[in-house]
């Protein structure tokens, strides 16, 4: 595949997108929510409040949120595109986007406290790279995943004693749901949820955190999978969270679960939180086209 | 709406409950984890010298803190060609990591609002009854919006904090907040916190 000229142009454009528009699904589900709210609630009015901003961020090209996170691209290019003339445009687009007020200088050095004021360093920002068979295209997905609701995903090994949950679909929906209560609202809900169920601990969380590509309204292909997604959200907004942790009806706008094989010792359950400001933007590339989602 | 404007006295702090809805006007001071941590370490638990930089910052930030407003926050900031910083997107950062200071920063600098979000715990709580503070919830990731509400970053201190984590001198107009923690011990977080765990009790019968 021919090398696309000005990568580094249209991955800048992506990142724009991703901090300061949401996508439409989401700004859907808010106003579904606010609709639900009683009216003049706490939850009725911060639903409005987070709706106006959204409005307003677009407008002004500005970010819909401070916290612009880890960035974390996903990337899918075929065998004959290498890897780091990629890597390279993303580092470069992400140091012009934190320049531009884009992007807040978000990688903090973990040892010196230092921060490296341009969003790069040590595996920051976060690459997934997967080559498939498409031959002549490339697909970029990123999501700009915040701190405050990062800190609110778990990982639950089963059995948990104190929730009694056991080793079965009972035990992952009670510990998923534990996560929501303790979480209040410190992750800015309403909350997008992305669920594993099984792997190892690192491939379990970043397959939980890859759920939240998935459309609002994507549904699983596994049954079972499907109607345990629809009951999560049911019940997490019988919890009584509600948006901001302020009490109300919408705690989670829509729940995403997978599953992957475990070992029989191990029976990890990871939740990945994202916060109501769930920002990702998309790009496809096609015979030498640039197409945004 | 109650308009609280700084230095606000501990009489207008008293006279609110949880789930007023406040503007705040006047200035305000962000700090998050590491500004919290020097605060407590090089200025209470340690009394600097009048001369040395902590001293200096310290006799800097005194006045506008004491009666003040201290933000949750670590913005993007833009600097314009002549040097000067604007709040480009502001929302409140998770307030349960500075618990373990803030009691000590309201005690020893008479702060009487924190703005933030998701709430604090008991030790601020108890400090809020005390000294006569309140702790204010604003819409977390509203951040276009309330920049907007700051009309000018008068300083910034500590920028080798890294820029979210500076101390950044503000003033605001009309930033609207939700009181959710008020001066006579009530919290809306522990009331939600405590009814949410009941709900999900009952419904798996623990």
């Amino acid at each position: 595949m021919k090398t696309i000229p000005d990568l580094e142009t249209h991955l800048f454009e992506l990142i724009r997108r991703a901090s300061t528009k949401l996508p439409a699904d989401v700004t859907g589900a808010l106003e579904a929510g606010q609709a639900r709210e009683a009216a003049g609630s706490a939850a009725a009015t911060t639903l409005a409040t987070i709706l106006e901003n959204v409005e307003l961020s677009a407008k002004a090209a500005t970010p819909i949120c401070q916290d612009t996170g880890t960035p974390v691209f996903y990337v899918k290019h075929p065998w004959d595109y290498p890897v780091r003339p990629i890597r390279e445009a993303a580092l470069a687009a992400v140091r012009r986007a934190t320049k531009e007020s884009l992007l807040r200088p978000n990688a903090v050095d973990s040892v010196t406290g230092a921060n490296s004021n341009d969003n790069t360093g040590d595996t920051f920002p976060s690459f997934y790279f997967e080559q498939w068979e498409e031959p002549d295209a490339l697909r970029f997905d990123l999501l700009l995943k915040g701190g405050g609701s990062e800190n609110q995903s778990a990982q639950y090994s089963l059995p948990h004693g104190a929730l009694k949950a056991g080793r079965d679909m009972e035990g992952v929906k009670r510990v998923i749901l534990d996560a929501l209560v303790n979480a209040q609202g410190q992750g800015c809900g309403p909350a997008v949820l992305g669920v594993c169920i099984g792997g190892d601990r690192a491939t379990s969380y970043s397959l939980a955190k890859k759920q939240h590509l998935r459309p609002l309204a994507d549904k699983s292909s596994d049954p079972v999978l499907a109607s345990m997604e629809e009951e999560i959200t049911q019940k997490a907004n019988a919890l009584g969270v509600g948006p901001m942790g302020f009490g109300g009806e919408t705690t989670v706008l829509a729940t995403k679960i997978t599953k992957a094989h475990r070992l029989p010792a191990s029976f990890y359950v990871s939740i990945s939180y994202l916060c109501w400001a769930s920002r990702q933007a998309g790009m496809s590339v096609k015979g030498g086209r640039v197409a945004h989602d | 709406m109650i308009d609280l404007s700084t230095p606000i006295s501990e009489a207008a702090i008293r006279s609110l409950r949880v789930g007023d809805v406040v503007s705040v006007s006047g200035v305000a001071v962000t700090a998050r984890d590491t500004a919290h941590k020097y605060m407590v370490e090089r200025w209470i638990e340690s009394a600097p010298f009048p001369d040395s930089e902590d001293g200096k910052l310290l006799a800097t930030l005194k006045p506008i803190l004491a009666g003040g407003v201290i933000y949750h926050c670590g913005p993007v900031v833009r600097q314009d060609e002549k040097g000067k910083w604007h709040f480009v997107a502001a929302g409140p950062t998770t307030s349960s990591r500075e618990e373990p200071f803030e009691h000590k920063v309201i005690a020893a600098l008479g702060v009487r609002a924190v703005i933030g979000k998701g709430g604090m715990g008991e030790k601020t709580l108890a400090a809020c009854q005390e000294h006569g503070a309140v702790y204010l919830h604003a819409v977390g990731g509203a951040a276009t919006l309330i920049a907007q509400r700051v009309r000018e970053v008068e300083a910034v201190y500590k920028t080798e904090f890294g820029l979210p984590e500076a101390f950044w001198q503000i003033r605001v107009e009309d930033f609207q907040c939700v009181v959710t923690m008020d001066s006579h011990g009530e919290s809306l977080h522990a009331k939600v916190l405590a009814d949410s765990r009941d709900r999900f009790n009952e419904m798996y019968g623990l």
